[in-house]
């Protein structure tokens, strides 16, 4: 683990976290923006995990900050699927745009 | 000659960025859910590699195994079967692509310019024990109160989502 500098690792969750952004701007569908959200979150996980690991490698912190982003992700989850499920009861549609009344 | 360890960090991050990529724009939603499995496992993979084990095992159970059929089964109670998603317009794809791109070059360069003091490993403890003890301590280095509220948060979340999802009846 050692030999592969900091910066690879940030390579990869930057990467991850603007595939993510691409996906929920790009896409209508909720389930599909849940997704991208999903991305999101993880790359910050193993943004909090690679400083943890390289930064200070004698303390915890990070982890715990990941085991709570995580717990939060599934609740987060679980209430966004009952929404959607009941948005698509109402609208027999999941797409943003078929769900207006509130606008305005 | 590159190290295995190496070698495994940069296999899993391809896997992880090429399903990643393929889980925002595949046109079908069960293929996507599949894609996002396969990034979340490689994640994991990224966690086993860091010697995080606890965070890897937490990742499969919660990720894999409870958000994932999660979105499955979200998946098959609003989609039809076979109907490809919409092709988005492409404007929307041209800007969304533009500010994925200019925010990913200028937080890379960011992170370049700053200057990391990167530790020599010093033989942590990250035992499943040791990260329950300091969980559950009460001191100035413990995590009790969060983690209390977060159980709060998670009964909340709970009941929230049974009355959200519930059928309700029209009066009589």
């Amino acid at each position: 683990m050692s030999e592969i500098p900091l910066t690879h690792i940030l390579f990869v969750s930057t990467a991850l976290f603007f595939i993510g952004l691409y996906g929920l701007l790009s896409r209508r569908n909720l389930i599909t923006m849940l997704m991208a959200i999903e991305l999101i979150l993880n790359s910050v996980n193993i943004n909090f995990l690679a400083f943890n690991r390289y930064l200070h490698p004698d303390q915890l912190h990070g982890v715990f900050f990941s085991l709570f982003i995580i717990t939060i992700a599934a609740a987060e989850a679980a209430v966004a699927i009952a929404v959607i499920i009941n948005l698509y009861r109402t609208h027999q549609s999941i797409d943003v745009e078929d769900a207006g009344e509130m606008k305005f | 000659m590159m190290h295995a360890s190496a070698l495994a960090f940069y296999v899993l991050s391809a896997v992880l960025l090429v399903s990643g990529l393929l889980a925002v724009t595949t046109r079908r939603i069960f293929r996507s859910a599949i894609w996002l499995l396969f990034a979340l496992v490689s994640i994991a993979g990224l966690y086993f590699w860091m010697d995080l084990e606890f965070l890897a095992a937490v990742q499969i159970i919660i990720y894999v195994g409870g958000i994932v059929v999660l979105i499955i089964f979200s998946i098959f109670l609003t989609q039809q079967a076979g109907t490809l998603l919409p092709r988005p317009p492409a404007g929307r794809v041209l800007f969304s692509l533009l500010s994925s791109l200019l925010g990913f070059v200028l937080t890379f360069r960011l992170i370049l310019l700053y200057p990391f003091q990167e530790h020599p490993r010093l033989s942590p403890d990250i035992s499943v024990s040791a990260i329950g003890t300091q969980m559950l301590d009460s001191s100035r280095q413990g995590f009790l109160l969060p983690f209390e509220l977060i159980s709060i948060l998670l009964l909340a979340a709970m009941i929230g989502c049974i009355v959200i999802a519930m059928k309700t009846h029209p009066d009589p």
